[in-house]
């Protein structure tokens, strides 16, 4: 599992994270809300290693996160950053093979992964396009098959970690839906997620745990029953919300 | 364009840079057909031209432009820009101030002594390149690891000072000296003996069998550095060794041709259009256009003005450049305005 422990963050000088703790386990979708600089993406880099915590500590799978080469932790955590910036002409199914350079399992496996990857992000299709020539949304879709394929398949029994910042951001109502789902069916197939997310309902579809944060600070974490509530929400979005029941799914669901 | 697969390209390539280095056998002031037995006294200078002065050009050319090519691919990696090339990081331009003050400088205390079958102006341009690169990269580089950014604008910094000292040695320096500058700046394989391209061949031929062990970082490389560090790659340790590489090859290149421009950011991009970005395909095809495209040059420069002989950095540029062109067009006239 992954466990953030009272992490602080400083950024020349200004506080950005302040005694955050956050407990990803096994099996789990882990969703993180918050209102734009509220830390999400920070807590998320502290998570991944990319940016060391000023105060606090970060384990995963019970050894110190600071502790991983580069190639170990990329055996069992993967990341997709909030944009991609890679503008060489590669095919689409090239790009999602990067995804395992940390892994040694062949040729035939991978291509194997990659198919399964881009049917289940709905970009199959796309396999054989420039990637560059995409729009914003399957870029989008593209990556995170990349970021999927690199922890698709076990290589032991430690715990596979996927961390997504904003994986639907450019997404279309169906993609959403989709990507959701996938995240659900990750999460029971092994592959724990941490993600950051704006959209409240799509989040309470999938989440198992809710982290609401505000100012650099944790202040709600619970199931989505206990997370969204319209005083919490009020608080920190600075909107006034109205909680109904979704007739079929039977989850919170959030009318502004 | 439909691009072609990189065993393809690299099969045709292996075929042609034979044929291109018979080529540069053949063509120059007089062309002379080697394995042409017969007994009279013309044949055997003839053997003696092959021989002695251009089978070693020929060969330094191929294995000069293997060089700067890759050291392109790997600059357009690491900087994650088709644009880049090995002078931003200041490998060219220390190499002419390194030079230029030997020239100028130098003559009076060292003459034209050889150390090794190596002229004092080599050295001078070797040391130019590698302390200038050395400069470029404690520059950018902090406690958090090198910023490619940073180490784009320190090249642009220590280039334009160096471009300042070479200016300086030119203004000072007098007719002489500053024709054998700026005749150094335009590039020469003439200098080449078999001393040189043994040299070459070691140095160089060892950096050919190290290289393509980074295919699969520079491609990492490419999605974005901190992409390529969840991916697995020790990204710090990467970007120093790749540094050090392109500075040692191309330092090595620099001392003994002079400056050939556009080798190394025009053929890594042809390749590339032809076979698409991925690095396992790319070193290895670059490596034998980069050596072709010289060779080729080489022949020119020498067959167009005979009995003198153009620069050889004025050949690739127009050799290159047109062919670049075309690639560029027909590359639009498929994706469209993208």
């Amino acid at each position: 599992m992954l466990q953030l422990d009272g992490i602080d963050l400083c950024l020349s000088g200004t506080p950005i994270l302040d005694g955050v703790s956050v407990e990803v386990k096994a099996a789990q979708v882990v969703v993180v809300l918050g209102p734009n600089g509220a830390g999400k993406s920070s807590l998320l880099k502290v998570a991944s290693g990319e940016v060391e915590a000023t105060g606090g500590r970060v384990t995963f799978n019970d050894q110190l996160l600071s502790n991983y080469s580069a190639r170990e932790k990329a055996l069992h955590m993967s990341v997709l950053p909030q944009q991609s910036s890679l503008t060489f002409p590669f095919l689409v199914r090239d790009v999602v093979v990067l995804g395992r350079t940390p892994h040694a399992t062949g040729t035939a496996i991978d291509q194997d992964i990659v198919e399964k990857a881009l049917v289940a992000t709905d970009a199959w299709y796309l396999r054989d396009q420039y990637y560059t020539n995409l729009s914003g949304g399957e870029k989008q879709r593209v990556q995170m098959a990349r970021v999927l394929a690199q922890v698709w398949r076990a290589t032991d029994d430690a715990m596979r970690l996927a961390i997504l910042d904003e994986p639907t951001s450019a997404l279309d109502y169906a993609h959403q839906q989709l990507v959701a789902k996938l995240l659900r069916q990750s999460a029971d197939a092994g592959v724990s997620i941490l993600t950051a997310m704006h959209d409240l309902n799509l989040a309470a579809q999938c989440a198992d745990v809710m982290v609401l944060m505000c100012c650099g600070r944790v202040h709600a974490v619970g199931t989505p029953e206990e997370v969204l509530q319209e005083e919490i929400l009020r608080e920190v979005f600075q909107v006034k919300f109205h909680r109904i029941t979704h007739p079929q799914s039977g989850r919170p669901w959030l009318v502004t | 364009m439909q691009r072609l697969s990189a065993k393809y390209l690299l099969q045709t390539l292996a075929i042609t840079l034979p044929l291109a280095v018979l080529l540069g056998i053949i063509v120059g002031p007089e062309i002379i057909f080697p394995f042409v037995a017969s007994a009279d006294s013309s044949t055997i200078s003839n053997q003696l031209i092959i021989e002695q002065i251009r089978l070693p050009r020929t060969l330094l050319a191929a294995l000069v432009g293997a060089t700067l090519a890759v050291a392109g691919v790997m600059m357009q990696g690491l900087f994650r820009n088709p644009l880049a090339d090995p002078s931003l990081i200041g490998v060219s331009s220390g190499a002419s101030a390194g030079a230029s003050f030997v020239i100028v400088l130098g003559a009076g205390w060292i003459g034209g002594h050889e150390l090794l079958g190596v002229s004092a102006v080599a050295v001078g341009a070797f040391l130019g390149a590698v302390s200038a690169t050395f400069l470029v990269y404690r520059l950018a580089a902090s406690a958090t690891g090198t910023s490619v950014a940073t180490m784009l604008l320190a090249g642009i910094a220590i280039s334009a000072l160096a471009g300042a000292i070479n200016s300086y040695f030119s203004f000072i320096a007098d007719n002489h000296m500053l024709r054998q500058i700026s005749l150094w700046q335009m590039g020469s394989l003439s200098s080449a003996s078999w001393s040189r391209v043994i040299m070459a061949a070691v140095i160089l031929g060892s950096l050919f069998l190290w290289v393509p062990r980074y295919a699969v970082a520079l491609n990492a490389f490419l999605l974005g550095e901190s992409e390529a560090r969840h991916l697995g790659v020790d990204v710090d340790r990467i970007k120093i060794q790749i540094i050090v590489v392109v500075a040692l090859a191309v330092g090595v290149c620099v001392a003994l041709t002079g400056t050939i421009a556009f080798v190394g950011l025009i053929t890594p991009h042809m390749v590339r259009m032809l076979i698409g970005p991925d690095h396992k395909g790319l070193i290895p095809c670059s490596m034998l256009a980069g050596a072709i495209l010289l060779v080729l040059a080489d022949a020119l420069s020498r067959y167009v003005l005979a009995p003198g002989e153009l620069p050889i950095g004025v050949v690739t540029a127009l050799l290159g450049a047109p062919f670049f062109l075309s690639l560029l067009y027909r590359q639009r006239a498929i994706l469209g305005e993208r």
